[in-house]
């Protein structure tokens, strides 16, 4: 098929859209100017000055242990809940497990803060609280992927497996769980993307004590867009964008793109 | 002996009865086959014996045992899907290996009974495989083989030729029966083939609306159809409408203007009765008009249109009084395709123990 010129170049146009202003980011954290306007020089000397950031370290340190954290517990119950979701062909599962999804985020960090102060006390935003709001959110994703795996599949190996003698423990643990782990594995990923750079959620649910990366951004941001920022940015994209591209090659099928 | 009694089993998917009050035995060592329309209800009769689905009335019993209680892998039933549902992660020999571990057989055993399983079926070569490096034919014979590698008393099989080709198909029906002459072991065989059925099964069960229609031999269900939908269903059959003259040694059937005929006697049948007259096309001879037949029943006509098909060809012989009647012939002179031509004039025949007078 002959595509028309006013298609290319509309599509030109949306990509510029998108990825000039990453591309931004990404050539002015290596200026050598401590402002973002111009051009100067190259240089690497902001990622060095990042890595000598004590608060920076530790926001990285918080944002890491949540995304492991979260994305292992989100892993474990979504791979349940996409099962479930295939096996019993339900409405209300679909409904419940995918709403976190669908709900703006805002609703969903302001009910999870209420829901935390009213049942645990004001003190009680922490590490922990985070960690229990990223995997509500990550459930969904990795039930969805891990659902589209099984839903690809024949129904009858589950049914040759038991037939020929399986338990039904059996039957997961030989059959069911090596044919989703593709699956399981991109929904890790998945979640562990999700997590460490989810603002709105976790502004509502870190209250004062646990700075992770996209709020410690946030709050250099506003002061200033230092190249320290642009920096940081950088890196969390690098990060972000090698397991979306590994994600994709483990389970093409989930993760959009060619299935 | 009865290896295996279906003894009033029903089973309604709300108030649709898939399968309905079906009672029946197979024998140890027997070649069975579930013989039906699609939607008839053999998939899921298969499935209460395999264990996945329970019935609603009614006891499977497998050696004298109730199975109700056994599940899926705890009874010595094995099954081979249409899909073939090999395990796509693991290799033929792994697949072929399965049931022998489920089983907690030792490693030695194991390899051995793998062994001379994929043998059996001429896969020996083909152990390290993944099942999406196989031909559809290889991955049957894999099937089959992990179907049968824990001698099961039973082994199922759902429409397991449906996915080959004509060529590969008649190819695997041969295999079939060399193979279960060889293991023994007890095959319950479903398709919507009937030619396949015929040419495979020791005992066929004709299933229509999820009952059981007629259970018989081939020969005898190709011969001797009880109703009107088997004799329909298995091969081609002419169909004429009848009604019964007079009773006795033969039945005589009025066949309309057309007059009347002997037909084979039937039980209970009453004179003023009406039905259908069957009778199969290659027991119809055709020959010109002007050449007497030897036979009572026959009948003048012209040729409306036929049929070459190769070895045989299929007139289609318009009678009187807009009745139509088709007859084979077979192609014995070479190279001659056919012996009338549309709008010959030709006579029609058969014996009188020829065809059956059928409730309509
Ligand atoms: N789980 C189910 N729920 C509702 N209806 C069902 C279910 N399983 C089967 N049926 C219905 O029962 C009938 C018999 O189905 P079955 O699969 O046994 O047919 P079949 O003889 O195997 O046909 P085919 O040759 O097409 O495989 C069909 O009308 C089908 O729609
Ligand atoms: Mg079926």
């Amino acid at each position: 098929m002959r595509r028309s010129p006013l298609l290319v170049a509309s599509a030109i146009a949306v990509y510029l859209f998108l990825y000039v202003p990453l591309a931004v980011v990404v050539v002015f954290s290596f200026n050598d100017s401590k402002l973002s306007a111009e051009w100067v020089g190259f240089t690497t000397s902001w990622y060095a000055k990042l890595v000598r950031n004590d608060e920076m370290l530790k926001a990285a340190t918080n944002s890491l242990v949540i995304a492991v954290v979260a994305a292992a517990a989100a892993t474990v119950l979504g791979t349940m809940a996409g099962i479930a979701m295939h096996r019993y062909k339900s409405r209300l599962l679909p409904f419940m497990v995918l709403t976190p999804i669908a709900m703006p985020e805002i609703l969903l960090g302001v009910s999870l803060l209420i829901f935390f102060i009213t049942t645990f006390g004001e003190e009680s935003l922490s590490l922990l609280t985070v960690i229990v709001a990223h995997t509500t959110f990550c459930i969904g994703f990795v039930a969805i992927i891990v659902r589209a795996r099984l839903a690809g599949m024949d129904e009858s190996i589950f049914e040759a497996a038991r037939d020929l003698g399986a338990t039904p423990w059996q039957t997961f643990r030989l059959v069911t769980l090596p044919l989703i782990t593709p699956g399981v594995i991109a929904g890790a990923l998945m979640a562990f993307t999700l997590s460490i750079d989810d603002f709105v959620i976790t502004f509502f649910t870190a209250g004062a004590g646990v700075p992770t990366l996209p709020l410690t951004i946030y709050t250099m941001v506003k002061v200033a867009v230092t190249p320290e920022v642009n920096a940081l940015s950088t890196l969390l994209m690098l990060l972000t964008l090698t397991l979306i591209v590994v994600a994709g090659k483990i389970a093409p099928d989930a993760i959009g793109g060619k299935g | 002996m009865a290896q295996l009694e279906i003894r009033n089993v029903t089973r309604r998917f709300g108030d649709f009865v898939a399968v309905d009050d079906v009672s029946f035995e197979i024998k140890s060592g027997e070649f069975f086959t579930l013989l039906g329309p699609s939607g008839c209800g053999k998939t899921t009769l298969l499935r209460m014996i395999a264990g996945f689905d329970l019935p609603d009335r009614g006891s499977i019993v497998l050696d004298g045992v109730d199975l109700k209680d056994t599940p899926a892998e705890r009874r010595p039933i094995h099954t081979v899907f249409q899909s073939y549902a090999l395990f796509p992660h693991m290799t033929v020999e792994q697949n072929v290996a399965f049931p022998l571990r489920m089983a907690g057989k030792d490693d030695a055993t194991i390899r051995s009974t793998t062994r001379a399983a994929l043998e059996q079926v001429k896969l020996d070569d083909k152990g390290g495989r993944y099942p999406h490096e196989l031909s559809g034919g290889q991955k049957q014979r894999v099937a089959l083989a992990r179907g049968l590698v824990n001698r099961p008393r039973l082994l199922l099989l759902d429409e397991p030729l449906g996915a080959l080709d004509a060529k590969l198909r008649e190819q695997m029906q041969l295999e079939l029966i060399r193979l279960q002459k060889d293991v023994g072991v007890t095959f319950v065989f479903v398709t919507h083939a009937q030619a396949e059925a015929l040419a495979l099964s020791h005992r066929i069960a004709v299933m229509n609306h999820g009952r059981i229609e007629q259970l018989d031999e081939p020969s005898r269900l190709y011969g001797f159809p009880k109703t009107r939908f088997v004799a329909d269903f298995i091969g081609n059959v002419n169909m004429l409408d009848a009604t019964v003259a007079s009773t006795g040694a033969t039945l005589s059937l009025a066949l309309g203007k057309l007059g009347t005929i002997a037909a084979p006697a039937k039980e209970g049948a009453q004179p003023g009765q009406q039905g259908v007259y069957v009778i199969r096309p290659e027991q119809v001879s055709i020959r010109a008009a002007a050449d007497a037949a030897p036979e009572p029943n026959q009948f003048e006509g012209r040729v409306y249109d036929f049929l070459y098909i190769g070895d045989v060809t299929t007139y289609i012989v318009d009678l009187a009084d807009g009745h139509r009647i088709e007859a084979l012939l077979a192609n014995s002179l070479p190279g001659r395709a056919r012996f009338f031509d549309v709008g010959d004039r030709v006579r029609v025949s058969w014996k009188a123990e020829a065809g059956a007078f059928l409730d309509a």
